[in-house]
């Protein structure tokens, strides 16, 4: 038992759910006491979806307890087949349900020998994994089906497409800026003469699954999810997987030449030509992206030296700390991330870029330290971003879990010469901007702070009884002042001397 | 108008697959409203994840909230429970030194079956500091059937009412200090038993329904929950006791059974004309004549004129989520709305029966037909319904609020109702602001032409 207040990756089912409702046609059903379907809420609110999420809860109640579920999970896994007719229906236990044990793999069984559709058991243990691990592994679990069906039933033809293309994966629901990613990723690729394959989860169909073996080569943007799903196919079929994060123009180079190698490989099989993207790289890191000659600029020197401190998913917070230190000279304090199961790929990858690692899922022991190093900015999630706002030190959202904030409308890749571009300006933004700081200092602070805003109304004589003034101040704040002007507003139309609690109340109801 | 009117109310009982907020997310209000209090919800991840994601900005104020989360070790009853409880709420106390630490018990709780209310009572002597046990899991309660629980475990802590005793104190303590006040409350309220309210309000609303009630010289003795735990009213045989929420009766009985206390039912302050015939249920026990009740309420309808213009004769539906639905239903079909159905996560006939006939009486007055009443609703069925009957509001959790609008139908999301302030003559403005605003909106959009938002 342990006191937590906050947790950076949510319980198992939510990474269940995300990878079954990016798919196309994909029903969740969670095995899951009343309320536990808030899962609806955060994609309905957070990704501002139009359609109903495609993940329904069979109850468990009072008599689920006593009794167990019988029929009702096999009845409700029927009903779905029937109402929407989905390729595929997903059955996910919940922490809750998990403890009941009951065998839910039974129900599954029963369940696809009747139904239309295609019924599998999420396998992820709620007491093992977090909501990222879940994620990769269900993605896996999802591919592994299809394509083991697809052998069984030897539909097979593993011809690889003619042009060279490659298959996206980890582009999900709910994920980081993944929706403005992928379109990056998908522009990037067609500069580069690569086809897209498929893209999975997100928009992807299960029935099309089939056809992954196709591509040249897989691409893992994000190694939380979609890496175990890219090491089965390789043990599998062969096939190779870059999993580096395309993210900053150092990795960016890298990246395209991994491409590149991958390219060339198999076009010495198939007898294509060769392809050189080195000319592409240059033009794109010189020119297309601007963050290359802006950390050159001059406004950029102010950023030498500067302290900060990186917090995030593996992927981002390691990616961001390169940038940082690699491409803009800016010092790296501290950096940590939350996935604790990918803590030795983390260490290795910021080896000598930072003073301190800091891998943990607590966030008070990240609010501590960032408090002991006083950065001038702090690259986080929402949480350092409140962190920050407490201890007064700006801070740049660059990781998950994220606010509705972190869902713009505008195009706002982190991945890619463009993602280049954005992180540049996240960066320069959070510090507090060059010059100006500096001025402050100089010239001793705005003098613009000490203004007090007194209304005009106080002081024509009302009185507010002691009763009056009590109720006053437990008004909320922002509220307070609203209804003090309007109370005395009110007091004076009808000239009264001594606002008393009666008066407020009836003012409010004369409004 | 030539209606037939369907004077007989009936409820209906659907598959109970629909969408709420799992009862823990009492904690959110109860934790604000009783200042000296800590909430430890003992649970899993996914209760964690749910508080932290519903309650969003909260979270980062240092709440007096917190997990305590159970691992593999806890389910398979490998460490001790007893001891991982004492320890966390012995730096509780070190860090927070709350007056009263309420143990909120979840679905997991209830499956391992570990035994809070029996290790509370000797934790509570260990650490002297009270604690309470509410069971508010999503196995038997909705939303606000948590705050339920919350207050029927409270309702046990209550003083014995000793009143004549107490009373005779107090005067003689108040010569003192509040010695001119004491006489002017002696003259304003009438002589009666004392008067208990229950439920959970914001100070400002509490406040406005005990002056309500002072104008008709009725004294409120006491709330259930007061500010602070320190502060909570006496009960006892004598004792008389109204609910001010519709989703309190586990509170009401627990206040009848065990508390000796007598109940008024009454239907519940929300809308001028519930508040109304709430204070008109309670005169009469005291014995009082309500006085310019009547003209109070014509004012406050007169004061709503334009938003009654916006909503007159347009329809709602009512998805079911919180328990407030009858009594909003009521107040808007008073306001003249047409409400196709009310969907209810669960319905306690006696405890709403005031409420129930109130809501029987506005649909006669009003000449409509009575709305269906759905208990434990089928989210599903519902959502063909509404594209059948094309309400023009649906008052919808956020799970479907989206989706809904993209197809055209207006949603209010009734969270927002749990809330917002909505008791009271002073409040209803703020009922009708919200059920307005979309209607409001759509109004503003209107010319744009681009209601259906999805490829068909």
């Amino acid at each position: 038992m342990k006191l937590a207040y906050w947790m950076y990756a949510g319980p198992a089912h939510i990474g269940t759910l995300r990878v079954a409702s990016s798919f196309k046609n994909v029903h969740a059903i969670m095995h899951a006491p009343l309320g536990d379907d808030y899962f609806n809420v955060m994609r309905s609110m957070l990704e501002r979806e139009r359609d109903f999420t495609a993940a329904t809860a069979s109850i468990v109640d009072r008599h689920v307890l006593a009794r167990g579920s019988q029929e009702r999970v096999v009845d409700n896994i029927l009903r779905k087949d029937k109402e929407e007719h989905p390729d595929l229906v997903i059955l996910t236990p919940t922490c809750t349900s998990s403890i009941l044990q009951e065998d839910l793999q039974n129900f599954v069984n029963r369940a696809s020998i009747i139904s239309d559709s295609d019924v599998i058991f999420a396998d992820v243990d709620h007491y093992q994994v977090n909501e990222i691990q879940a994620a990769d592994r269900t993605l896996e679990q999802v591919v592994r089906y299809y394509l083991d069906r697809c052998h069984r039933q030897e539909k097979w033809h593993q011809f690889l497409t003619d042009a060279p293309s490659v298959n996206i994966i980890g582009i999900f629901t709910l994920g980081f800026h993944n929706q403005h990613d992928c379109r990056e990723l998908r522009r990037l690729l067609r500069d580069l003469d690569i086809e897209i394959n498929k893209i999975i989860p997100e928009g992807g169909s299960v029935e099309d699954l089939k056809n992954l073996p196709k591509a040249w080569f897989n691409l893992i943007p994000y190694r939380e999810v979609g890496l175990m799903t890219a090491m089965y196919l390789n043990k599998e079929y062969g096939m190779p997987y870059i999993s580096t994060a395309p993210m900053g123009a150092v990795d960016m180079a890298e990246w395209i030449r991994q491409i590149q190698k991958n390219v060339n490989t198999f076009t010495l099989i198939s007898s294509n030509k060769r392809v050189d993207y080195e000319p592409y790289i240059d033009g794109q890191t010189r020119f297309v992206s601007q963050a290359a000659w802006f950390s050159r600029s001059i406004d950029c020197q102010n950023l030498t030296g500067k302290e900060t401190v990186v917090f995030g998913d593996a992927t981002h917070a390691a990616s961001i700390t390169k940038i940082l230190v690699r491409e803009m000279g800016i010092r790296v304090s501290c950096v940590g991330t939350y996935c604790k199961h990918d803590a030795e790929w983390f260490k290795e990858q910021i080896q000598g870029l930072c003073d301190e690692i800091l891998i943990t899922d607590d966030h008070t022991e990240v609010g501590d330290m960032i408090a002991h190093m006083e950065p001038s900015a702090i690259f986080g999630t929402q949480m350092e971003r409140h962190i920050g706002k407490r201890l007064d030190i700006p801070c740049g959202v660059i990781s998950a879990p994220v606010h509705i904030q972190n869902f713009p409308l505008g195009y706002r890749p982190f991945l890619g010469y463009e993602g280049t571009n954005q992180i540049a300006d996240l960066i320069y933004n959070s510090f507090a901007l060059g010059m100006e700081d500096h001025l402050l200092d100089i010239f001793g602070g705005h003098d613009t702070k000490e203004i007090i805003s007194k209304s005009l109304s106080t002081d024509i004589g009302l009185i507010w009884n002691p009763e009056s003034r009590l109720e006053l101040s437990k008004i909320p704040r922002f509220a307070r002042e609203k209804v003090e002007k309007n109370t005395e507003k009110f007091a004076r139309q009808k000239g009264i001397e001594t606002i008393t609690v009666e008066v407020m109340y009836a003012a409010k109801e004369a409004l | 108008m030539s209606v037939k009117i369907d004077k007989t109310l009936t409820v209906e009982c659907e598959t109970g697959n629909y969408h709420t907020f799992c009862p823990i997310s009492c904690v959110s209000w109860l934790y604000q409203k009783i200042e000296d209090s800590f909430f430890l919800v003992v649970g899993t991840k996914t209760c964690g994840y749910f508080l932290q994601n519903a309650l969003g900005v909260m979270i980062f104020a240092e709440p007096r909230y917190a997990m305590a989360e159970l691992e593999e070790g806890d389910i398979s009853a490998q460490l001790n429970d007893y001891e991982g409880l004492r320890k966390l709420c012995i730096r509780i106390r070190k860090d927070r030194d709350p007056s009263v630490i309420i143990w909120i018990g979840t679905c997991t709780t209830e499956i391992i079956k570990m035994d809070l209310e029996g290790m509370a009572p000797k934790l509570e002597w260990e650490i002297g500091i009270p604690i309470l046990v509410a069971r508010a899991n999503g196995l038997d309660y909705a939303f606000t059937q948590g705050e339920d629980t919350v207050l029927a475990a409270m309702a046990h802590r209550c003083p014995e009412s000793e009143f004549f005793v107490r009373e005779r104190k107090e005067t003689k303590q108040n010569l003192f200090t509040f010695h001119s006040r004491k006489k002017e409350e002696l003259v304003e309220y009438a002589n009666h038993p004392s008067l208990v309210l229950f439920g959970s309000l914001p100070f400002n609303v509490a406040s406005q329904l005990s002056l309500e009630l002072k104008r008709q010289s009725i004294k409120v003795s006491g709330w259930l929950p007061a500010q602070k735990y320190t502060d909570l009213p006496s009960l006892g045989n004598g004792v008389y006791v109204c609910g001010i929420n519709p989703f309190l009766s586990r509170t009401a009985t627990t206040l009848i059974r065990r508390e000796k206390c007598q109940l008024i039912r009454a239907p519940f302050p929300i809308g001028p004309d519930g508040t109304r015939a709430w204070i008109e249920k309670i005169c009469p026990v005291f014995g009082v004549e309500p006085q310019g009740l009547k003209e109070r309420e014509e004012r406050i309808w007169e004061s709503l004129k334009d938003y009654l213009d916006l909503v007159h004769g347009k329809s709602v539906f009512l998805m079911g989520d919180n328990l407030l639905e009858v009594s909003l239903a009521r107040f808007l079909i008073r306001c003249g709305m047409i409400v196709h159905e009310i969907g209810i996560p669960y319905m306690d006939k006696r405890y709403q029966a005031a409420e129930l006939s109130l809501l029987q009486d506005t649909c006669i007055k009003m000449c409509v037909p009575i709305p269906r009443i759905v208990e434990k609703p089928d989210n599903s069925n519902q959502i063909r319904r509404i594209r059948e009957l094309q309400p023009d509001l649906a008052i919808t959790g956020m799970a479907h609020a989206n989706p809904l609008e993209a197809r055209g139908i207006t949603t209010k999301w009734s969270v927002e109702f749990t809330f917002a302030q909505i008791h009271g003559f002073a409040n209803a403005k703020d009922v009708l602001e919200l059920v307005t605003r979309p209607l409001r909106r759509q109004k503003n959009l209107e010319d744009l032409g681009q209601t259906a938002l999805v490829r068909k």
